[in-house]
């Protein structure tokens, strides 16, 4: 029993009050809270878009907003939902706030520079906000060129700064992690011993440092060539589109996995947990995500098959597409061998857990289907896409942050969720999400086109469906804002470690103290070591 | 408890300054590798066109003033020299030097980024700058010739804002110097400062030879 | 063909899938927690099982790989006897010329059991032509020719789909492919046409007055342009090229980009002066020039039935 003198300990929320405190902080912590407000407000910012797109597809006319309109719709909820809310969330929510603690260190090596990357992260949203307020984009997230250069009438550059500022603030976060992941380990934290929570982020690191760079060049000269009219991208002086294609997927195709890895991570630690187990075959978990973050730098071709490019550059990157689909095989099979004779629970946070490794495997499989060139041609640019890339981003990286959200949630607040409404908001998301997308891919196998603002009759029946999927599923996310919410009031108070699991971050107070740790931790046990955990409890 | 007060060579998040000076460095360089990627756009879209077209490349980088060109490489190899011995100064405490070193790297900048300016404004007055009033002689393909010239303003362009940061840098630099915060204990400000001017001269070492040089020993 | 792939990879991926479910349903029920203080055993790591579970997917998915790169071969690579279609997408219609001369707008009428090509191009942004039922696609670029090509075998009726996204009326870009029994494609055929393409072409060339310089009679001061499509050609500064369409409209719209060995660079431009569609009715006369090996007669005058070739 956690008696009341506890929780008036003093801890990172309650060591200092006042907005300043919040906005020039220097504490990890509290930078991951400010996080977690901006990403949720972009997370509903894009939802409503989603809605909106969907009520518009429950009949094959156009009949509740203009086509100019709709073609915003869907740009503004891939541009929001893509560069304001799945890039920077798990990394600058619970990355921030868990990495240090997670290897025995303070804080991250450059705090003020955290800090920035938030203000940041704020910037370039403001900046995506006046463009959404003052008359919307309408070029598609990913811009291409000359509809983006020359034809476009709507706030393309406006959009473009929001992202290359947002840009820096990813890039700021990945540089910030490499470092404190190399420097700034706990004595007897070897590499070997980190959560593979900690791998992920590491992994997802050196593709945010990389990649961010080529996108933020590329923004630059597609707000060069639309304001001053260079001809960088214009057929007409010479200028080759298609280049325009390389650089953008140069990056937004390492940007999935930036978007996805963290999420591995997390079911990681979930999975380890839930069982009472170390995760099978730790190592191949490990080096697994540092090959996903390498490989995918090689294949962003294959989002290109049908554009002109050469055969045999769309060979060169169908061949390394089915490369990079391996670790995370490999990573599913062992997290699925972590159950056997574990000690399994069915807390919510595991049932996000299950829900991942299943969508999360149906996403990866039908993304060997988009590899394959000869099935690609007919599904390029279809509804079958669509459904493929939801598949892993929401039912896979959406569901690994709700599930890490809810692990993690006594930690960082001290409170305990309501268990039962928790478990229910689950299934609704999970059911909803099925709803929603798996008749997506029969829509794009039939032929149904992306960004179609009308359609032939023929594909209304699927289209109802997946609008019915998608308000179960609006119903399952806004569940978790509710009581999220009502938890920091009424909730249970919330031990060090409610869930018996490993790891640093549950040796402290739930909430930690402002420095993470009363004295620097001196590591001695792998990770997941359940055994150890038990001894110290006894001894 | 294990917190101490917080000095520059040991805030508070690192054990000891040694751990502090390794992490801001390796952030340092990391930084100059996001750097490289970020120029590294531009310069692939340069190589995709000049392969394309290596005759209009070619007439439209034989307007560029070769001299002029050298000596701003060679004004930003003083610049880095300058640096160096501005470091190796900090290093051993000598306080006068680091000053001195420190403003005449940011002379050697300034000038530089004058030298550039003359060269852009030649540019401007030969019609070369891409728009409406464009015209290269000596080439039928002047859409072509335009891509030149706007990748040549937005790779210098950029560098030169790089350059101007780096001047930024340096002056800030030189008030804490003024200021006696750097001892041969604690200079990384400076050392972490050199590597970045360092690596901005590093671009333009890349940048001259491939916009200035090409096709020059033809004539 | 597409379809088969598709269902050897739908096999693998529900293999799989009902593999990770159902192992998870298994071990999560038969491994369900009983007691809060229970330890599960310590399980090491198996390195045969993971070398396994690697090199089982790695085998599957390099026939993955292999295969599809076998059908996408054939779809990339026209047969020779396939029917010329040229496309010229446009915000936002599609414009189809058959080389008889027939245009048709947003709709295609082919014959059944014919390869048809299409060589497609863009007046402004990106464009995608997409024929479902035909598993066909590709995108439409400005400034550039791409192709597709199909060969129908079922009459019917087929949908027309702008696949890349291009502004306000994207979904409006469709449109209706029409396979008919070869006399219906006859009769169609005979009801309307203004002249083959390649005469069409003809007429331009006169009207631009390329003949001044290509005097097709003798080598003037510019090239000949009798036998020249489909030959390689050498250029003033040592390489070579083959002269297909790309190569042609290039020399229209942007002469002194290639200039033939032997000839000052003094054509001009005539870019602004002829439409994409101009363009390639220039090339289907300057293709009549060169005849063709074989019963194919390409261009002048109306086409006579085509010819069924069997294999794809």
């Amino acid at each position: 029993m956690i008696t009341v003198a506890a929780q008036e300990r003093q801890n990172y929320l309650n060591e200092s009050y006042g907005i300043k405190s919040w906005l020039l902080t220097k504490d990890h912590k509290r930078i991951g809270l400010l996080y977690l407000g901006t990403i949720t407000f972009f997370f509903f910012l894009g939802g409503i878009f989603a809605t909106l797109i969907r009520l518009e597809l429950l009949t094959p006319k156009g009949d509740l907003v203009a086509p100019d309109t709709y073609n915003k719709l869907f740009t503004l909820h891939g541009v929001i939902m893509v560069f304001f809310f799945l890039i920077p969330s798990i990394p600058a929510t619970l990355g921030n706030f868990f990495l240090p603690i997670m290897i025995g260190a303070k804080d991250l090596a450059f705090p003020r520079i955290n800090l920035l990357s938030w203000y940041l992260l704020v910037i370039g949203g403001c900046f995506g906000m006046y463009a959404m307020l003052a008359g919307g984009v309408d070029t598609g997230w990913t811009f291409y060129v000359p509809y983006s250069s020359t034809y476009s009438n709507t706030y393309v550059i406006a959009t473009g700064l929001g992202i290359f500022i947002a840009g820096f603030s990813s890039i700021l976060t990945g540089l910030n992690f490499i470092v404190t992941v190399h420097r700034m380990r706990a004595p007897g934290m070897t590499w070997f011993r980190m959560p593979l929570f900690v791998w992920s982020n590491y992994a997802t690191a050196l593709i945010q440092v990389l990649g961010t760079p080529v996108i933020a060049i590329t923004l630059v000269l597609l707000i060069c060539e639309r304001s001053l009219h260079i001809g960088i991208f214009d057929p007409a002086r010479g200028g080759d589109p298609v280049l325009f294609q390389h650089l953008f997927w140069f990056y937004s195709h390492p940007a999935v996995y930036i978007m996805v890895l963290p999420g591995m991570g997390i079911i990681s630690e979930l999975v380890s947990t839930f069982s009472k187990k170390a995760v099978f075959g730790y190592k191949f978990v490990a080096f697994s995500s540092v090959a996903i973050a390498v490989l995918g730098f090689l294949v962003w071709g294959h989002h290109m098959f049908v554009s002109g490019q050469s055969v045999y550059a769309g060979l060169v990157f169908s061949f390394l597409s089915y490369f990079v689909a391996i670790p995370s095989a490999i990573k599913v099979f062992n997290w699925t061998a972590t159950l056997y004779k574990g000690s399994i629970s069915y807390a919510t946070p595991m049932l996000y857990a299950f829900g991942f490794i299943g969508l999360f495997t149906v996403g990866g499989l039908t993304g060997l289907f988009v590899a394959c060139l000869g099935i690609d041609v007919h599904v390029h640019d279809t509804y079958f896409v669509i459904a493929h890339f939801h598949y892993i981003m929401v039912g896979g990286t959406l569901m690994a942050y709700l599930g890490g959200l809810h692990y993690w949630w006594p930690k960082i607040s001290g409170r305990m969720y309501p268990e039962g409404f928790a478990k229910l908001s689950a299934l609704t998301v999970y059911l909803g999400f099925n709803l929603t997308f798996f008749p997506q891919f029969i829509l794009g196998y039939l032929g149904m086109p992306r960004r179609y603002w009308q359609y032939p009759d023929e594909f209304q029946v699927l289209h109802v469906m997946s609008t019915a999927g998608a308000s179960v599923l609006a119903v399952g996310y806004l569940m978790p804002l509710i009581y999220f919410t009502w938890s920091l009031r009424y909730g249970a108070i919330a031990g060090p470690n409610p869930w018996g699991a490993t790891g640093l971050e549950w040796q402290t107070s739930s909430p930690p103290p402002a420095h993470n740790f009363e004295e620097t931790p001196i590591v001695t046990t792998e990770a997941y070591d359940y055994a150890a955990l038990e001894a110290a409890k006894v001894g | 408890m294990d917190s101490h007060v917080e000095t520059l060579a040991l805030r508070e998040q690192f054990e000891t300054p040694a751990q502090q000076k390794e992490a801001s460095t390796l952030g340092m360089w990391i930084f100059l590798v996001t750097e490289i990627m970020f120029f590294g756009g531009m310069f692939l879209a340069y190589a995709v066109y000049r392969s394309i077209y290596p005759n209009v490349f070619s007439t439209a980088s034989n307007t560029l003033n070769v001299v002029i060109g050298a000596v701003n490489t060679g004004v930003l190899l003083c610049s880095s020299f300058t640096m160096v011995l501005a470091v190796r100064s900090a290093q051993i405490g000598n306080r006068k030097a680091l000053i001195v070193f420190l403003i005449l790297t940011m002379l050697f900048g300034g000038v530089f980024l004058g030298v550039k300016a003359y060269e852009w404004n030649e540019k401007f007055v030969e019609h070369h700058v891409p728009g409406p009033t464009f015209h290269l002689e000596g080439t039928p393909m002047q859409g072509q010739a335009q891509l030149f010239f706007s990748l040549y303003f937005a790779m210098t362009g950029v560098h030169a804002l790089h350059m101007v940061v780096g001047v930024g840098i340096m002056l800030v630099l030189l008030f804490q110097a003024y200021a006696g915060k750097y001892t041969p204990d604690y200079y990384t400000p400076v050392d972490v400062g050199g590597l970045y001017w360092h690596f901005v001269d590093i671009i333009w070492i890349f940048l001259f030879p491939l916009l200035y040089l090409i096709g020059r020993h033809h004539h | 063909m597409v379809d088969h792939l598709l269902y050897f990879l739908l096999a693998v991926s529900v293999f799989f899938t009902l593999g990770i479910f159902f192992s998870i349903f298994y071990f999560a029920i038969r491994y369900r927690r009983r007691s809060e203080s229970e330890i599960p055993p310590k399980v090491e790591g198996v390195m045969s099982l993971e070398v396994a579970w690697t090199a089982i997917p790695f085998g599957l998915t390099m026939i993955m790989f292999f295969w599809g790169a076998s059908v996408f071969f054939t779809i990339s690579r026209p047969p020779d006897d396939a029917q010329q279609i040229y496309v010229v997408g446009k915000q936002w219609m599609w414009k189809l010329q058959h080389m008889e001369g027939q245009r048709e707008i947003n709709e295609l009428h082919i014959p059944v059991g014919q390869a048809v090509k299409l060589t497609m191009t863009s007046e402004d942004v990106i464009h995608d032509f997409f024929v479902p039922a035909f598993r066909t696609k590709a995108d439409v670029l400005p400034g550039r020719y791409t192709t597709a090509w199909f060969k129908p075998t079922k009459p019917g009726k087929y949908h027309i789909f702008c696949s890349q996204y291009c502004g306000t009326k994207h979904s409006a870009m469709i449109g209706w492919v029409y396979v008919m029994e070869p006399q219906e494609y006859q009769a169609w055929l005979s009801g309307g046409a203004t002249g083959s393409l390649a005469s069409s072409g003809e007429k331009l060339f006169q009207d631009l007055a390329c003949a001044n310089c290509h005097h097709l009679k003798d080598k003037g001061r510019c090239p000949d342009l009798r036998n020249l499509f489909g030959s390689t050609v050498p250029l003033s500064d040592g390489t070579s090229v083959k002269a297909d369409e790309a190569y042609i409209r290039e020399s229209i719209l942007s002469p002194a980009a290639k200039i033939v060995a032997g000839y000052q660079p003094i054509m001009p431009t005539f870019q602004g002066l002829v439409t994409e569609e101009g363009v390639l009715q220039l090339i289907e006369y300057i293709k009549s020039l060169t005849p063709k090996p074989g019963a194919q007669t390409s261009g002048v005058g109306a086409g006579a039935p085509r010819q069924k070739i069997s294999k794809r």
